[in-house]
Order: C-alpha cells, then sequence, then structure tokens
C-alpha cells in the first residue's frame, strides 16, 4: 500500500464513522454544532496519530500477554497530555467537550487502530494510517455536526443565516441519530463503491 | 512481562509529570482570566477589585467579590450555583448594595445545547436582570415572580433565577453584618 493511499483510505475506504461505524459514542454527543464536531475530531486525531507512533515503536518490546494493559496505559497518557494543554490553551473548546475528551481513552477508533495496524507496522506508516483516520473521524463529525447545527439552529460554523429557532430535535439525541443514519446511507450509495 | 508493564507505566507517569507541571500555570491563569472577564462583565465600570471574599448564608458558602471606588462598596460580584437540568448551573451576578441586580453571567453550566444553554444568550430571559429592582420577585411567573422563562427550558430558567435570588439575598445578609 502506498504511503498516500494509507492517509487517504480514511477517508472513504475505511471512513471511521460511516464505514467502520466506531467511535459513536462521542460522534452522537459532540456533533452538536460544526465547531464541537470539529474540535472533537482534532482531539481525537492529535491522541490517534501520537498513540500509533509511540504503539508501533513500543510493539516489538511488549510481551503479548500484556500488550492491552500497555497500549491503554499509553493511550490514557496521551488524552491526559490532550486533555491539560486544552485547559491551558483553548478553555472554551474544553468548557464545551469536557467529559468527552478523557473519554477518548476508550474510544474504539484508537484501540482498534493500535490493534489491527500500528502493532504490525512501522513507525512511519502508522503515524500515517493515524492521521488519516483521524482527519476522516474529524470530517465526518464536522459535516455531521454541519448539517445538524444547520437544522437544528439555522447557522453554520457559528454564523447565524436563518432567523428564529430551527428544528430543535436536530440539536438533540434523536437528531443525532437520524443524521447520522440518513448521511451514512447517503454515503454508503454514492461514494463507497468506488 | 512485570518488568515492561512497570516500565510503560513508569514512562507514562513521567511524561504526564512534565506536562503537568508545565501546563500548571497557564491552567491558573486560564481560569482566572474566565473569572475576571465575567466578574467584569456584571459590575458597572470603574473601581477597584477586592480580593476574593467568603459569606456564609443558608449554611452555604458564597465566594464574592467587592468593587471599591474610594472607601465605599460600589457593588458585589457574587459566584453562585444551583442544579439546573443538567447539572450545576454556576453564574456570576453582579448585585448593587441597594439589592439591584446589575448584571448577570455563566460562568459554567452544562444545559442541553439549543434549550437550556440558551441561558447563556437568550436577550429577552437575561435582558431582565439587567438593573432589576429590588422592589420584583425574582422568581418565574408560574412561581409567582415577576421574570418570563426561556421558552421550553423552565427548569434551567428556574435554576438561574433561584442563583441570581441567591446572590441578592447573600448581598442583603451582608449589609446587615456591616
Amino acid at each position: 500500500m502506498s504511503k498516500w493511499s494509507l492517509v487517504t483510505k480514511g477517508f472513504v475506504k475505511d471512513n471511521p464513522t460511516f464505514v467502520l461505524v466506531l467511535g459513536m459514542c462521542p460522534t452522537l454527543a459532540t456533533t452538536t454544532s460544526a465547531i464541537n464536531g470539529l474540535e472533537m475530531g482534532l482531539a481525537t486525531l492529535f491522541v490517534l496519530v501520537l498513540s500509533n507512533i509511540a504503539i508501533s515503536a513500543l510493539a516489538p518490546l511488549v510481551p503479548d500477554k500484556v500488550h492491552i494493559p500497555v497500549y491503554i496505559v499509553v493511550i490514557a497518557t496521551f488524552v491526559t497530555v490532550l486533555q491539560l494543554v486544552m485547559q491551558a490553551y483553548a478553555p472554551g473548546a474544553y468548557a464545551t467537550l469536557g467529559l468527552f475528551i478523557p473519554l477518548i481513552v476508550v474510544n474504539c477508533i484508537v484501540l482498534g487502530r493500535a490493534e489491527a495496524f500500528a502493532n504490525k507496522n512501522t513507525v512511519v506508516d502508522s503515524a500515517l494510517d493515524g492521521l488519516g483516520i483521524g482527519l476522516g473521524f474529524t470530517l465526518s463529525l464536522t459535516v455531521i455536526g454541519l448539517v445538524r447545527e444547520i437544522l437544528g439552529s439555522g447557522s453554520a460554523f457559528g454564523f447565524k443565516f436563518i432567523p428564529g429557532d430551527g428544528m430543535l430535535a436536530f440539536v438533540m439525541a434523536p437528531g443525532a441519530f437520524i443524521v447520522l443514519g440518513y448521511l451514512m446511507v447517503l454515503f454508503n450509495k454514492y461514494l463507497k463503491k468506488k | 512481562m512485570l518488568l515492561c508493564l512497570t516500565l510503560v507505566c513508569l514512562l507514562c507517569a513521567a511524561i504526564l509529570g512534565g506536562v503537568y507541571a508545565m501546563t500548571y500555570k497557564p491552567i491558573q491563569k486560564a481560569n482566572e482570566n474566565i473569572l475576571k472577564a465575567s466578574i467584569g462583565a456584571v459590575l458597572p465600570e470603574g473601581g477597584s477589585i477586592s480580593e476574593e471574599k467568603t459569606a456564609i448564608f443558608d449554611g452555604r458558602t458564597y465566594t464574592y467579590y467587592e468593587q471599591l471606588s474610594g472607601d465605599a462598596v460600589q457593588a458585589y460580584a457574587v459566584k453562585s450555583a444551583t442544579s439546573g437540568f443538567g447539572g450545576r448551573l454556576e453564574l456570576m451576578v453582579g448585585v448593587l448594595p441597594d439589592g439591584t441586580v446589575n448584571n448577570t453571567r455563566v460562568i459554567s453550566h452544562s444545559e442541553t445545547p439549543g434549550l437550556g444553554a440558551k441561558c447563556q444568550t437568550d436577550e429577552r430571559f437575561l435582558g431582565q436582570f439587567r438593573g432589576l429592582a429590588p422592589s420584583k420577585v425574582i422568581k418565574l411567573r408560574n412561581d409567582g415572580g415577576d421574570l418570563d422563562a426561556i421558552t421550553a427550558s423552565t427548569i434551567t430558567s428556574r435554576a438561574y433565577t433561584l442563583a441570581v435570588s441567591n446572590a441578592v439575598e447573600v448581598v442583603k445578609s451582608l449589609k446587615k453584618e456591616n
């Protein structure tokens, strides 16, 4: 597999949200607006790239019996680093995402890439894989957030262009499921087969 | 096996310790800025802000700041928390010595986006608290007061109103003591 396709496969072929259907908890919960989706995606991207690098470097040294605890410790470390850095330099984003940042530790995408890719590939390939999947996740979350924000609040990326309240249901949990479902259908019909 | 896990944990702990030490000051500063911004937003212009003080009212401890012009207290900024629909709702409430509410500002909340979270932006709701005279009853109309709730967010509005009302009571009790 070429280096370039390692990055691009995260967008369509192995899109974590619409094809692999992983990491649904943050997907449904944080996509109330395009900005929130984007921030959550970038936070996950950060952890994914670093944990993939660390795990691909550590993997040959780690005995099989303890590999899961080691991976989780590594992932949790990066998540905590992210949490501290966000608190210090992006307190606004930290306030909106709050609870969902620590939950990245148990995000199936991160552990999934560690198990399925990083522990049997080189450091460079693993970094690219993390970047690709992370960008795919970010893009998917931003799109879901954008659709929910337009329908639910009448704004896009915080700019209000429809006056009034919008369809509130789309900002709340049922809207998350509906938008995710329809986007998944469209995605698989028009993009995946190519 | 044991050695490997121990080493990995030690290494991770060392990294975390380092990052914690590096971000400790910036985090303090960021939190302070949020607090300062909220104090500035709820008080009238001018005057200097005192150190943090605490008052006990109705069995609970409140943190407040005095705005001084000369020796006289010009206004109080009281940090007041209640439980909203989704969890803790923390406000900064600016109160003048006569019990008039100057302005209010949300410090932190966990209300539903699109519904209760509008307590940060809904002008029709927030405007009511700006310069609210002491003669008004700080309760929602449903509860026999003088204030309108945010549409479809009665619980959040009630929590917000209660937080403001508590803050005013704290200031009143302070006046009595002096």
